[in-house]
């Protein structure tokens, strides 16, 4: 949505198109708040603190100039925010509060609440409908097409849930604000739409994916009951002071990280508690406590109120007097389409890609609060540079007809098979495989297999049928969405098998140690002429010798260890 | 984990699920379905447990499964709740209802047109600054938290669904999401203008006669009718029938209201 207003206030002729209801996306589970140096709690902090955590937590395979982007224009895009009409908590002086976060040295997440993601939304949704931006929810993009002698954007081909009709939009650019695949995890905190189809749709296009074995996995979901299972439990439990305990009530993160505990960097706070319920010393849920009762009833339910009513219409517990049992989630993807830094361009003219989708700045694990960041700053500049592209090349690329025609009738094969594979049932498939060979500690072989499963499944999946009319037909718009999450799968699982090493949110048990002399690379995924997918290794870009020493944590650890607990 | 754990045993949930197409509702009808009972297990469970086991043409709007999208919205035994927010266990040893809100047009089984809403959020003035973009803005905590508690809502229309206005009667009503929306903008504190014109006379908000039903649906606890609802109405009454302002009007020769919003 950010790319289209600022898409719409430069001239362009713009159309959204949500797969959910407008106002729906993914975004709205954001809690905890969006990360930006304004200083307004922590003088000290600077873009370039921000910049150092960043490529730090992310093991040093993020895009450099991408991070250096993100943290000088992370604190303009909150305050623009806050002049859309989002409300931001305050200090005392009337500033925009900011609380601390896992792994960012000083106190940097603007928050409302914990409900930080649905204000953001719901702005821009306000300036959208403001603008009267031409919109259409409930679309699902099948395919992007390319000009066959330019070979950039010339149009795109989606089903319009409601009716079942299929709509050919012509247009010279798109960007891509897909959000990430974490659907293909059995337990995870991703939602219905998060199949990873602008991954597919870009690597279909001929895009470059990249880091695709880099899948966050958030420390605090919830585990009980079943119902509930990867619900997640906000990074902002253990911002405010939450305590993770073991089923024997030991503070387990001192053993992992005695400085920051529960505020280290999720990757290290993850694996810790999988750890532990591996060692068996979880609870009988597999899982972990997590207890912020210390802080009071009043102070909980004013700085955390989602969580304790979903915990308490959810799972009949109440955070103020009980403890929380969490565990591991699928949370986020790091990797996606290879971009440009400052343009957002993919490896395909014409097409961009923002947010989520995107890979580069957040390298081998992200920082909460850093993605919400990340959508209004690589949002913004998609924005700009689709503009600009249309304005200054006018471009006038061919829709062929002949790519149209493949393509709807790639898309209406699910309704020509009688005894084909159910989406749903498939989809549970992935899942499961996703969750039980490529999860949170990774080894050679569970990787072969689950790359034989979902080559399985893929084969199943050509035959997967569509049932009933077509007008709002969800084993439709899932069988799409089938063939494009066992792309991901493969993508992930060909890029982790890759990378003989653990690093940030890719740990290998065969490989337990980090190599820096091997693997500052990103792992780039690929589709060849004759439509195979291939992957190479490229050097992680060099960043300037000025920016490298802003790496130096010491300055930063020294002042940390002066302040004192609140 | 334990999956479809007890199938065969008690342990069973007996869900009558409405079945329907817009396009055609002479083919209305309901299909019961048994489906094994999972521990915490929610409508939306069940609802997914059909879809993957027994029936892949049935069709449920959903999103996050977490109460924060406001996608799932149906009526269960006949009360408008979220899907997801809904555990079976309410509901021991009686058969479950589920069935589309009825407020708004069919579209497919357990799904709904609700597009006639985000219409009304194109006619509603939109927030508007009262200081320009170009510095800082400074606003007090207490002051954000008037109006904090408008923009938790999830859009997720069940408040839309129970209001008898908005179904039965085709009175000119915006309804409640929406009067909790013009309620967040009048009280957002850097907000500066008066919908009273609107609320009065495009939004329909005399149609309201407080039965309160919004605020006992609504998941995320806004208490619309007390919060928004009455301070909207009384906002009107302070615009337009305020005995004070009307005498000053009389004696200066001005006519009414302060600032107006620019959409009247």
């Amino acid at each position: 949505m950010r790319a289209a207003i600022e898409c719409f206030d430069r001239g362009v002729r713009v159309f959204l198109v949500c797969k959910s209801l407008l106002g729906k996306a993914h975004t709205v589970m954001a809690e905890g708040g969006i990360a930006a140096s304004l200083a307004n709690v922590d003088p000290q902090d600077n873009w370039k603190v921000h910049f150092s955590d960043t490529i730090v937590e992310g093991q040093s395979i993020n895009n450099w100039k991408m991070a250096e982007i993100f943290a000088k224009e992370a604190p303009d895009r909150v305050i623009e925010l806050e002049h859309y009409g989002a409300l931001f908590d305050r200090t005392p002086s009337g500033k925009i509060m900011q609380r601390p976060f896992g792994a960012h040295s000083y106190r940097r997440l603007c928050y409302v609440g914990d409900r930080t993601g649905l204000e953001l939304i719901r702005t821009l949704e306000d300036q959208v409908v403001k603008r009267n931006i031409p919109y259409e929810d409930e679309v699902v993009i099948s395919g992007i097409f390319k000009d066959k002698s330019t070979g950039a954007v010339s149009g795109a081909l989606g089903i319009r849930i409601r009716t079942g009709e299929i709509i050919r939009f012509r247009c010279n650019a798109v960007v891509l604000a897909t959000g990430g695949c974490g659907k293909v995890y059995e337990v995870t905190s991703n939602s219905w739409e998060s199949t990873g189809d602008g991954i597919a749709l870009a690597y279909r296009a001929g895009a470059e994916l990249m880091d695709m074995e880099m899948i966050q996995f958030h420390p605090t979901g919830m585990i009980y009951p079943a119902g509930v299972r990867g619900m997640l439990v906000t990074e902002a439990v253990r911002g405010e002071g939450g305590i993770l305990t073991n089923a024997r009530g030991e503070r387990f993160m001192e053993n992992y990280d005695p400085k920051r505990k529960e505020l280290s960097a999720r990757d290290v706070v993850a694996r810790s508690i999988y750890t532990e319920i591996m060692a068996g010393r979880g609870t009988k849920n597999g899982a972990v406590y997590l207890d912020v009762t210390q802080r009071g009833a009043d102070y909980i339910k004013k700085k955390l109120p989602s969580m304790y009513f979903q915990f308490l219409e959810f799972a009949g517990i109440d955070i103020t007097k009980e403890k929380m049992e969490v565990a591991p989630t699928v949370h986020y993807q790091m990797g996606g389409v290879k971009v440009d830094p400052e343009t957002c361009e993919t490896s395909v003219t014409g097409l961009y890609a923002a947010g989520e989708v995107a890979s580069g700045l957040h390298g081998a694990n992200r920082l909460g609060g850093n993605s919400l960041s990340d959508i209004l700053v690589f949002g913004r500049r998609a924005g700009i540079a689709a503009s600009e592209y249309i304005k200054q090349k006018n471009p006038k690329n061919e829709l062929s007809d002949e790519d149209l025609q493949k393509e709807i009738s790639r898309i209406l094969s699910p309704f020509r098979t009688t005894s084909g594979a159910n989406p749903f049932e498939l989809k549970e498939r992935i899942a499961a495989v996703m969750w039980h060979y490529v999860g949170i500690v990774r080894k050679e072989e569970d990787l072969q297999r689950g790359l034989d499963e979902i080559g399985k499944i893929r084969l199943e999946s050509k035959n997967v049928q569509a049932k009933g009319p077509r007008a709002y037909n969800q084993s439709w718009a899932d069988s799409l969405a089938v063939w494009n999450m066992v792309l991901d799968c493969e993508s992930i699982i060909r890029s982790a098998i890759a990378r003989k090493e653990s690093r940030g949110a890719h740990t290998r048990s065969d490989y337990p140690n980090k190599d820096d002399s091997k693997w500052m690379v990103n792992i780039i995924i690929k589709r060849s002429e004759d439509g195979q997918m291939t992957q190479e290794t490229v050097p992680v870009p060099k960043m300037p010798p000025d920016y490298e020493a802003l790496l130096n944590r010491e300055e930063i650890l020294a002042w940390k260890a002066n302040v004192k607990e609140e | 984990m334990e999956k479809h754990a007890g199938v065969g045993e008690k342990k069973q949930v007996t869900l009558r699920v409405f079945r329907g197409l817009g396009t055609d509702r002479s083919k209305d009808r309901y299909e019961v379905f048994t489906v094994p009972r999972q521990d915490g297990m929610v409508v939306l469970n069940a609802i997914h447990y059909i879809q993957s086991h027994f029936d892949s043409s049935l069709s449920a709007r959903w999103n996050c499964k977490a109460g924060r999208c406001g996608s799932c919205s149906a009526e269960i035994n006949g009360w408008p709740r979220l899907m997801c927010k809904t555990p079976v266990d309410e509901y021991e040893g009686e058969e479950i209802t589920v069935e589309p809100m009825k407020a708004f047009p069919l579209l497919r089984d357990l799904v709904t047109d609700v597009s006639a809403n985000y219409e009304i959020a194109k006619a509603m003035p939109p927030f508007t600054p009262k200081e320009a973009p170009d510095h800082v803005w400074s606003m007090q905590q207490i002051d954000v938290d008037k109006g904090r508690e408008f923009r938790k809502c999830i859009e997720c229309f069940l408040c839309q669904d129970i209001c008898h206005v908005v179904r039965e009667h085709k009175a000119n009503y915006i309804g409640p999401r929406w009067v909790v929306k013009a309620a967040s903008f009048d009280m957002h504190p850097m907000d500066a203008l008066n919908r009273s014109d609107f609320m009065k006379e495009s939004a329909g908000l005399g149609y309201c006669n407080i039965t309160k039903c919004c605020q006992e649906v609504c998941p995320e606890h806004i208490i619309i009718t007390d919060d928004a609802i009455i301070p909207e109405k009384e906002r009107i009454v302070d615009t337009h029938y305020d005995p004070l302002v009307w005498i000053y009007e009389q004696i200066k020769g001005t006519s009414k209201g302060k600032k107006k919003s620019k959409k009247e």
